[in-house]
């Protein structure tokens, strides 16, 4: 009897859990996934079928935009590890007290306000009748107006901005947790400035900076509107073609191919990072 | 005669109130069409209560495409788009004419809208409010700029921006001297239409700024001077105009693209009374110049320009004379499966270089 | 010729934003020996040892190992290695890599630094744990390869910032005495700061007790013991009963006191005389009272008392039991010896107590 009422409860306990995930996990994914591999063959006429799929593949400037939004997020990635480790690693391990709290909350602040006026604040900078153009021209280091936006740098800019808290709040905690006299030790031991680095506190913040890239390479890979707002005639990003075949094309059965394809990707460049890093993901988004 | 008229009207208001049970409008529409002070005139006159979402006509297809033309009871898409929606998705349900005052609509735009959205003998559209596109230019900086083709001279290279659509692709065959309206029953020919735009907005591409995607995105290119001259709606020219006389709409010398926004009824819309309460009353000839001077258009309401504020009529007439008038090209319903063709074009050129 | 001290301070000291930390600090440490550096927490010896790695500058003051100059060379540069409190090993490398650091980074090539982590592995007694993560050692393991990992660059002086604190108490007894083996192993100079009086006293050549920044005294551990330089040394270093009073009479060096209770002590003076009628303390080690269950037949001035028994701490070796005075009130801890006599001690008893004068010493209470 006892045994029965301690499982209805576990069940009860468990369902919440379970429903967030059949209804708002796999059941939208099956769906996608039916709807990929549809193809239309004339008006309210489908067969099932790898056609969508096989478009993507024939099509150079889908694979290429494919390809390019990959890059863009892994190179997002890595430029946002390189200026977030030395922030956080000055949060962590050079404050305390009210400045580290002062200082976690700057970065925090610009997620006050929602992505759509971020960018919005990075087009009134960079835009040629801007704040850094005009201030440059003062400057005397340009003689006319230069237009800093729409290109893939300002697409950079935005992105590692946009990313960078999710690198610095997990960096922060690995090296939060690197006891100073480690540090010490190493130094003590007759380490310098870089050997220590290297040895003890990148290995120490292993975890960290693999559970921050994973977070920051997802963002990257499917943000939207800062590719389109700050990127150029030629700056094409794999989400916005999603949304074109979705909204303008009315085209949801590529639209979803290229979603599981998206899918696919960022699995597959996660799943690699962790091999490469030594990590498991346990390890790294399971603290 | 004045004691008699008054008794009326209280009993007709009586009437309405009493018969047509309250609901809720759930009103897909586009930003300024439901003005907050219509909204409020409508609820007190009517007791229905209204929710206004605002979109755009490929998501508004889009949303009512998720939900098979569930979740709102009166949408507002383009003439050109309801066709062609309607086949592929079945997304609408057909206007029942008896239940609108066809007085207060302009004749020949009933009749041709009405047209337009036939499918399978019923009409699923009434004509609402319409304007069109053409060119957004500083006059002072770019006064040569009197038709699309002028975007590619190299006297404004990198000043121009252009949303890279569909309409750019027709305005453009237009001022090359193709007729691509003409061509959309025959694909092959429209084809061709879009080999040439194709060649041509490829060239073009060097002189582009950006390609841009929201209103508020061109207007501020515009008003900051970092583009002169730009294809665009009339009503961002003639705002911008307020601010900065140089700036103004002009109307191509091919001709501006016409449209027209529609009511439609979603298929699956539930408060059906509502809805055609809120086009009669939206039809009015002093409600309908309350829309047209928030939203900047015009409407289809007979006399609906007699309230309309005399800066915005001095700024149509400016872009338009009798002759730029007659020479508006209006869109015609899409055919389906035409987008995919234009997506394909639309893609090259994004990715050409 | 005098050969020179591996580790010299002179007149070091520290100051941080509103206060002193360490206060003109003068000692040397000569090649081989066991230094200690005993105190409270917070008397600056942590500062002062963090000074000597490199860890901090002085604000004033030279410090030279083997008589060169340590001022403004950094951690890495110097020829000492420290234990830290919590070892500080790193979990992220092997036992091999954790003790091969520091030849790592001198350079030095990778089959002789496999053969001298090796070496430096059996000497402390751990051979062949090289390939061991951190997390599978005992604590006493841990120590040693910490100890290890420093000895293997063959240092001149090797710090140790109270490496035992982290241990339990059976494998703390252990390791004094392993400690004061590996020190004699390798023949370094230890600094060895605790704040626990044993570890010093059992392990240390020289201790230098530490107070307020300053150094009260440097001394073997039986100096310290039995001739303590001030009331804190005396009450800080081993146990002792303390008594406070005004002084009756100065004779010779013998301080004779009346305490607030009215009692009569007698004690001798440390430094210099007390004036009469001055306020001074009197410490009384428990192991120098002597007990007896009649009267003793002894002089007047040995401090002689009667007294209850209130309690009897047992503890083997070390017990003790309270006495309290039968007119003052006042109690006293003495050393009770578990054989003979005293063995049937109890609550209620009446004993006698007596001291020597010579074994109780009087300071001048500080203002």
């Amino acid at each position: 009897m006892a045994s029965d009422k301690s499982k209805l409860g576990f069940y009860l306990l468990l369902a919440p859990l379970l429903l967030w995930l059949v209804m708002l996990i796999i059941l939208p994914h099956v769906g996608l996934f039916a709807v990929s591999i549809s193809e239309k063959v004339g008006i309210r006429e489908y067969e099932t079928g790898f056609g969508n799929y096989a478009v993507f593949f024939n099509e150079p400037l889908y694979w290429r935009t494919f390809a390019r939004t990959a890059f863009m997020s892994i190179l997002t990635t890595v430029l946002t590890l390189l200026l977030g480790f030395p922030i956080a690693y000055y949060i962590a391990k050079l404050t305390r007290g009210r400045t580290k709290t002062t200082l976690f909350l700057m970065c925090m602040i610009p997620f006050w306000v929602s992505e759509l006026v971020r960018t919005y604040g990075w087009m009134i900078l960079l835009r040629e009748t801007g704040v850094l153009s005009n201030a440059l021209q003062y400057a005397g280091v340009i003689n006319g107006p230069v237009e800093f936006l729409y290109n893939d740098a300002a697409i950079m800019v935005g992105l590692v901005y946009t990313s960078i808290l999710f690198m610095i709040v997990p960096l922060v905690t690995t090296l939060d947790s690197l006891d100073d006299s480690m540090i010490e030790a190493g130094y003590d031991l007759g380490g310098n400035g870089l050997t220590i680095l290297r040895e003890i506190v990148i290995p120490h913040a292993m975890p960290g900076i693999v559970s921050g890239c994973i977070v920051v390479f997802m963002l990257s890979l499917g943000n939207y509107l800062t590719p389109i707002l700050l990127g150029g005639k030629d700056s094409l990003w794999f989400t916005g073609m999603i949304y074109s075949q979705f909204i303008t094309r009315f085209n949801w059965e590529l639209g979803s191919a290229f979603g599981f394809l998206l899918l696919g990707l960022s699995s597959a460049v996660v799943y690699l990072g962790l091999k490469f890093s030594g990590q498991s993901l346990s390890s790294t988004m399971g603290r | 005669m004045e004691t008699r008229l008054i008794p009326t009207t209280m009993l007709i208001a009586a009437l309405s109130a009493t018969s047509a049970s309250a609901d809720t409008l759930r009103l897909l529409t586009w930003g300024g069409y439901a003005p907050e002070e219509v909204i409020a005139m409508f609820e007190a006159e009517t007791g229905h209560t209204v929710e206004v979402t605002t979109s755009n006509n490929e998501e508004m297809i889009a949303k009512l495409r998720a939900t098979n033309g569930g979740g709102f009871d009166l949408a507002q898409p383009s003439q050109d788009r309801i066709t062609s929606a309607q086949e592929e998705f079945g997304i609408y349900k057909p206007i029942d004419m008896t239940r609108i005052d066809a007085a207060q609509f302009i004749p020949s735009m009933l009749t041709a809208t009405a047209a337009n959205t036939t499918f399978d003998g019923e009409v699923y559209g009434l004509p609402h409010v319409w304007g069109t596109s053409g060119l957004v230019v500083n006059t002072a900086q770019a006064g040569d700029v009197t038709d699309y083709t002028d975007l590619c001279d190299a006297s404004v290279a990198g000043k121009v921006s252009y949303r890279l659509k569909r309409p750019t692709l027709i305005g453009f065959g237009y001022a090359m001297g193709l007729d691509p309206f003409a061509a959309y029953s025959d694909t092959d020919a429209y084809q061709a239409i879009l080999d040439q735009v194709e060649a041509k907005l490829t060239e073009c591409k060097a002189n582009v700024k950006t390609y841009w995607d929201g209103g508020d995105e061109i207007k501020s290119l515009l008003r900051s001077g970092e583009v002169v001259a730009s294809m665009a709606w009339d009503t961002g020219g003639w705002q911008l105009n307020a601010d900065d006389p140089d700036i103004t709409f002009v109307a191509p010398a091919s001709g501006a693209l016409g449209w027209i926004d529609t009511f439609v009824l979603p298929a699956r819309g539930r408060a059906d009374d509502a809805a055609y309460d809120w086009i009669n009353f939206a039809m009015r000839p002093d409600i309908a110049a309350m829309i047209t001077n928030t939203a900047g258009n015009f409407t289809a309401a007979v006399g609906g320009d007699a309230g309309v504020s005399a800066d915005l009529k001095a700024r149509y007439q400016a872009s338009f004379d009798q002759a730029a008038i007659d020479n508006i090209k209006w869109y015609p319903p899409v055919p389906a499966g035409l987008e995919a063709l234009e997506g394909a074009t639309l893609d090259r050129i994004n990715a050409a270089n | 010729m005098t050969a020179t001290a591996d580790l010299e301070c002179k007149m070091l000291t520290k100051d941080f934003k509103n206060f002193r930390a360490v206060d003109h600090v003068s000692f040397d440490v000569p090649q081989g020996s066991f230094f200690s550096i005993l105190g409270p927490s917070g008397c600056g010896k942590t500062t002062l040892l963090r000074m000597i790695a490199g860890f901090q500058f002085p604000t004033s003051g030279d410090l030279l190992i083997k008589g060169k100059s340590m001022i403004g060379v950094g951690p890495n540069k110097r020829p000492v290695s420290m234990v830290f409190q919590h070892l500080a090993l790193f979990p992220m490398m092997n036992i091999g890599e954790n003790v091969g650091f520091g030849l790592r980074q001198r350079g030095v090539p990778k089959s002789e630094i496999a053969a001298r982590v090796a070496r430096v592995l059996a000497r402390v007694g751990l051979p062949g744990i090289e390939e061991r993560r951190v997390d599978q050692l005992s604590g006493g393991q841990k120590q040693r390869v910490a100890i290890a990992r420093c000895m293997v660059l063959e240092p001149d002086v090797l710090l140790l910032d109270e490496p035992l604190g982290a241990l339990d108490l059976k494998l703390r007894e252990h390791m004094k005495i392993e400690l004061k083996a590996l020190q004699a192993e390798f023949n370094t100079t230890f600094v060895y700061i605790t704040h626990d009086q044993s570890e010093a006293l059992v392990m240390s050549d020289n201790i230098a007790v530490m107070n307020k920044g300053r150094f009260d005294q440097i001394g073997t551990a039986k100096e310290l013991y039995f001739e303590p330089a001030n009331a804190f040394v005396a009450g800080f270093v081993g146990d002792a009963n303390r008594y406070e009073g005004k002084v009756t009479a100065v004779n010779g060096s013998v301080v004779s006191v009346v305490t607030d209770g009215g009692i009569s002590l007698h004690a001798r003076a440390a430094s210099e005389r007390p004036e009469v009628g001055t306020l001074t303390q009197i410490f009384v080690r428990p192991e120098a009272i002597q007990l007896s269950l009649t009267k003793p037949d002894v002089a007047d001035g040995l401090n002689t008392s009667e007294r209850i028994v209130d309690s009897v701490l047992f503890n083997g070796a070390n017990s003790l039991a309270i006495l309290r005075n039968v007119t003052s009130g006042e109690t006293m801890n003495v050393a009770l010896p578990q054989t003979g006599a005293f063995l049937g001690l109890q609550k209620g008893d009446t004993v006698f107590a007596h001291w020597n004068p010579d074994q109780a010493r009087s300071f001048p209470v500080e203002p």
